[in-house]
């Protein structure tokens, strides 16, 4: 879930934070071309362009297959697994239409109203939540 | 000679400016996010600052991947609002303060804080918000803004201890410049949230009332936090909340917390705010 440890690395100390891609140097060098392209969308002229024919705007970027997959199917957690960031793929959702909120939500595994329901109650409490072997105990 | 007369910290939730701007204001969620913010609009009207020095991230709106500066000092005489994918926000441009920048920029390289100069940036919510729940919608800002961009995106960002040393090398800036103005430094981003992932909606209540609470004192707990703790307990954009030690190490060692205000949620986020001034 996290980057990809490279061998002979010791391992980062925030591995072991659960359900969270920490977009660092290794990232962001995997996940240029999705970032690139997301950078793009800053222009409506390019936002009208991607949605006409996505998959023909996408090949101007040097994306990886399983990029391009992720873009297209809108994997929202996968995008960040292959280095892009979040406020870059806000990017992608703001083309959609849809808010920080409704990108977060889509990347819980949570319907859009029970994530809104559990902000509004506070948020996601940190308890259980710190660990990868917390998260797994409560999330099986 | 200029003073520096008052730090403002508070988060820069991008919802809070769409609900601004799409007239929003008086539903009740929002009404309880923009209630907490009456209080700092009376202190700036009797404040009157010449100049505000606004310490926020770029949300890759003027800087992509292509270059990732740490420190981006705003030099130009005006920033333009970004569109940054659902179109401008309609707010007033930000008009600089060019030769308080300059004077900044010269002072604090000097002090071994290697910044980058930028004459020309966009700015987006993380600039803009802080403004408008300050100053709500006005015609134009009522003060020159120096932006200064801190990288949050790109891990790592500097580390609190940096922010807050920064912030004394800008205190020693401002108060080295001949003009007799009166300047307010804001530290913007935050509190506990995260946005992204399936750890999304972490917020951390307990975690931003320590902080909070060290920023009101001598800000040792605070400054000392490392960025995996930030990232642990209050999320992994939670670490944005090393910009309010920017505005922090600018003030006084002792300083007076004249107002705070918190509340969950705005849209992912925990809000929070705090107006100090200096206490010797």
């Amino acid at each position: 879930m996290a980057s990809t440890a490279i061998p002979n690395t010791p391992q980062k100390e925030y591995a072991d934070i659960p359900g969270t891609f920490v977009f660092d140097a290794d990232q962001s060098a995997k996940g240029y071309a999705i970032n690139a392209f997301c950078m793009t969308l800053l222009k409506a002229p390019n936002r009208e362009a991607f949605k006409a024919n996505e998959a023909e705007y996408l090949k101007q970027f040097g994306l990886s297959e399983e990029q391009t997959e992720a873009i297209l199917k809108r994997q929202w957690n996968r995008m960040l697994e292959l280095g892009g960031n979040i406020y870059f793929t806000a990017k992608l959702g703001a083309t959609d239409g849809l808010s920080f909120q409704q990108v977060a939500a889509k990347m819980t595994g949570m319907t859009q109203e029970g994530y809104a329901e559990m902000m509004l109650k506070g948020g996601r409490s940190v308890e259980g939540n710190r660990t990868r072997t917390e998260w797994e105990k409560k999330n099986g | 000679m200029a003073k520096l007369v008052g730090g403002i910290c508070c988060s820069h939730v991008p919802a809070i400016g769409a609900a601004l701007d799409n007239g929003k204001t008086q539903e009740p969620y929002w009404t309880r996010v923009f209630s907490g913010f009456e209080k700092s609009k009376e202190w700036f009207r009797e404040m009157k600052p010449d100049v505000c020095i606004v310490v926020f991230n770029d949300h890759a709106t003027a800087f992509s991947m292509d270059i990732v500066p740490t420190f981006a000092l705003g030099c130009a005489a005006e920033f333009e609002p970004a569109d940054e994918g659902w179109g401008p926000r309609p707010v007033p441009v930000v008009q600089g303060h060019p030769e308080l920048a300059a004077h900044i920029a010269q002072s604090v390289i000097n002090d071994e804080f290697d910044l980058t100069i930028v004459n020309k940036m966009e700015v987006d919510h993380g600039l803009t918000v802080p403004l408008s729940l300050m100053f709500g919608q006005p015609d134009a800002w009522p003060c020159p803004v120096i932006p200064l961009a801190v990288n949050v995106v790109l891990f790592p960002p500097p580390s609190g201890k940096r922010c807050f040393n920064l912030g004394k090398a800008i205190r020693k800036a401002v108060e080295s410049y001949p003009e007799d103005l009166r300047v307010v430094i804001f530290g913007t981003g935050g509190m506990s949230h995260q946005i992204s992932g399936p750890r999304a909606g972490l917020i951390n209540s307990a975690f931003d009332k320590a902080f909070m609470d060290s920023l009101a004192g001598d800000a040792s707990y605070a400054k000392d936090l490392q960025h995996v703790t930030y990232m642990r307990e209050a999320g992994a954009e939670g670490i944005e909340m090393v910009m309010w030690l920017v505005a922090r190490g600018a003030m006084d060692a002792k300083v007076e917390e004249k107002y705070r205000f918190y509340t969950v949620p705005a849209s992912n986020t925990a809000v929070g705010h705090m107006i100090l001034e200096n206490a010797g």
